[in-house]
């Protein structure tokens, strides 16, 4: 039986894990893909106080390391579920993954948030042959081309004039005819030749072109020909010839296996406030899965540190 | 088996001419997942002995990179008698890379 188990190895998790296991209690942190979460995928964190400039990776791997010397346990399953309740003590918690179940006195949530897909079909199996969540991960593989970038806030924005120093033609698509991000970027990206925005409009459609050969090999791929946008005012469908579309159209959480235990609002995020606390005694919200405002390294490293603290108080309070 | 570094000078040699099925990770230094999955394909590559495992800088060979239509990093692509028969996309685990050359 462990003191606490923590769900997900991101930033908050394994921050949580850290800040644990210095307080003397025994960790398990159950991770579904690969340690340190979203992070990974950033070339370079500029914004984090106290380190000029590390990467991603750098940052992950660093904690991953503090948290492991400091022997916590890391095991790469998929959760499915928690009860109240476990063999050692009807007060404690099981957590339930794919392969076994395991008990524990308290459990931290750290489930994190991913890139909101558009819900098309073709979507998923599009992603890497014309599909993007990350233009500065792949839109090096889109020079001289003509690429789509979806959403209305800093990313798309962002996405956009990043693209636009390396493709030939970037259309920005959004539904609303202003944007959420800054005026400044919008303003920048207008006065640019190769950018065209095309607001109002939603993409409703993605065309792949199936069977395309790849020279000298026996394989027939699948890759992104055009969408199809839908005018939202005047209820005109095109459709737009784009080698590659970048989806920027914001994050969702992923706690639907917990819905039955913990509060979770209308958008998926776990309702806990600064202190962590959910619904249920015991359980504690840590990072970019529960409700809050601003969603960063920093608060999800500081939401480490609340929520394992409010955790060990927990389980000494109880006398357990 | 160590993994052989791949460029496009080496690249039919190593890998279009290989006589065992040839598992190539395209990778970039700036990508976090390449990162962590390169010490991945290490492991697995001295595990299973009848396949080859090589590397490939997209930076430094982005033709390779587009001739295999590689859209995203890190991708892993394998080779038998010379053509391409299977792609992975994305951070996988261990056993996943072993079952691509299977």
């Amino acid at each position: 039986m462990f003191d606490i188990i923590i769900v997900g190895a991101g930033t908050a998790g394994m921050s949580a894990a850290i800040y644990a296991r210095r307080s003397g209690k025994s960790v398990l942190m159950l991770e579904k893909t690969s340690y340190g979460g979203q992070i990974i995928s950033t070339p370079e964190v500029v914004n984090y106080p106290g380190i000029k400039n590390i990467s991603g990776f750098d940052f992950a791997t660093g904690l991953y390391e503090q948290a492991l010397a400091l022997d916590a346990d890391l095991s790469y399953t998929h959760v499915i579920g928690i009860q109240k309740g476990c063999p050692e003590d009807p007060e404690g918690f099981t957590v339930l993954t794919s392969t076994e179940e395991l008990s524990c006195r308290a459990v931290i949530l750290a489930t994190g948030a991913k890139n909101r897909p558009l819900g098309l079909q073709g979507e998923q199996d599009l992603i890497g042959s014309g599909i993007s969540y990350c233009a500065t991960c792949d839109g090096g593989f889109y020079r001289k081309k003509v690429v789509a970038v979806n959403g209305g806030g800093n990313t798309a924005l962002e996405d956009a004039m990043y693209l636009s120093n390396l493709c030939n033609h970037v259309y920005l698509i959004h539904r609303r005819d202003t944007f959420r991000g800054e005026a400044a970027l919008s303003e920048a990206l207008a006065a640019k030749e190769n950018v065209t925005f095309i607001l109002n409009s939603e993409i409703t459609a993605l065309i792949p072109t199936y069977g395309s050969d790849i020279p000298g090999t026996n394989i027939r791929r699948t890759t992104l020909s055009s969408i199809f946008i839908r005018n939202r005012v005047t209820g005109e469908e095109t459709a737009l010839n784009v080698d590659g579309l970048f989806i920027a159209i914001g994050q969702m959480p992923d706690n639907t296996a917990f819905s039955s235990l913990v509060n979770i609002d209308e958008k998926g995020y776990i309702i806990a406030g600064e202190n962590c606390l959910t619904n249920v005694p015991g359980i504690f919200a840590a990072g970019d899965c529960r409700t809050k405002e601003v969603r960063q390294l920093t608060t999800a490293a500081a939401d480490g540190a609340v929520s394992a603290t409010a955790a060990c108080a927990y389980i000494d309070r109880n006398g357990r | 088996m160590a993994v052989i570094t791949v460029t496009a000078e080496n690249f039919e040699e190593e890998v279009l001419n290989s006589k065992v099925p040839v598992l190539v990770d395209f990778w970039a230094s700036w990508c976090g997942y390449c990162r962590m999955l390169a010490p991945l394909v290490e492991q697995v590559s001295e595990e299973v002995t009848d396949a080859k495992f090589c590397k490939l800088d997209t930076d430094n060979d982005p033709d390779l990179a587009d001739k295999y239509d590689v859209n995203s990093l890190p991708t892993l692509l394998v080779f038998k008698n010379g053509e391409l028969v299977d792609r992975s996309i994305g951070f996988v685990q261990k056993d996943q890379i072993a079952a691509l050359v299977k």
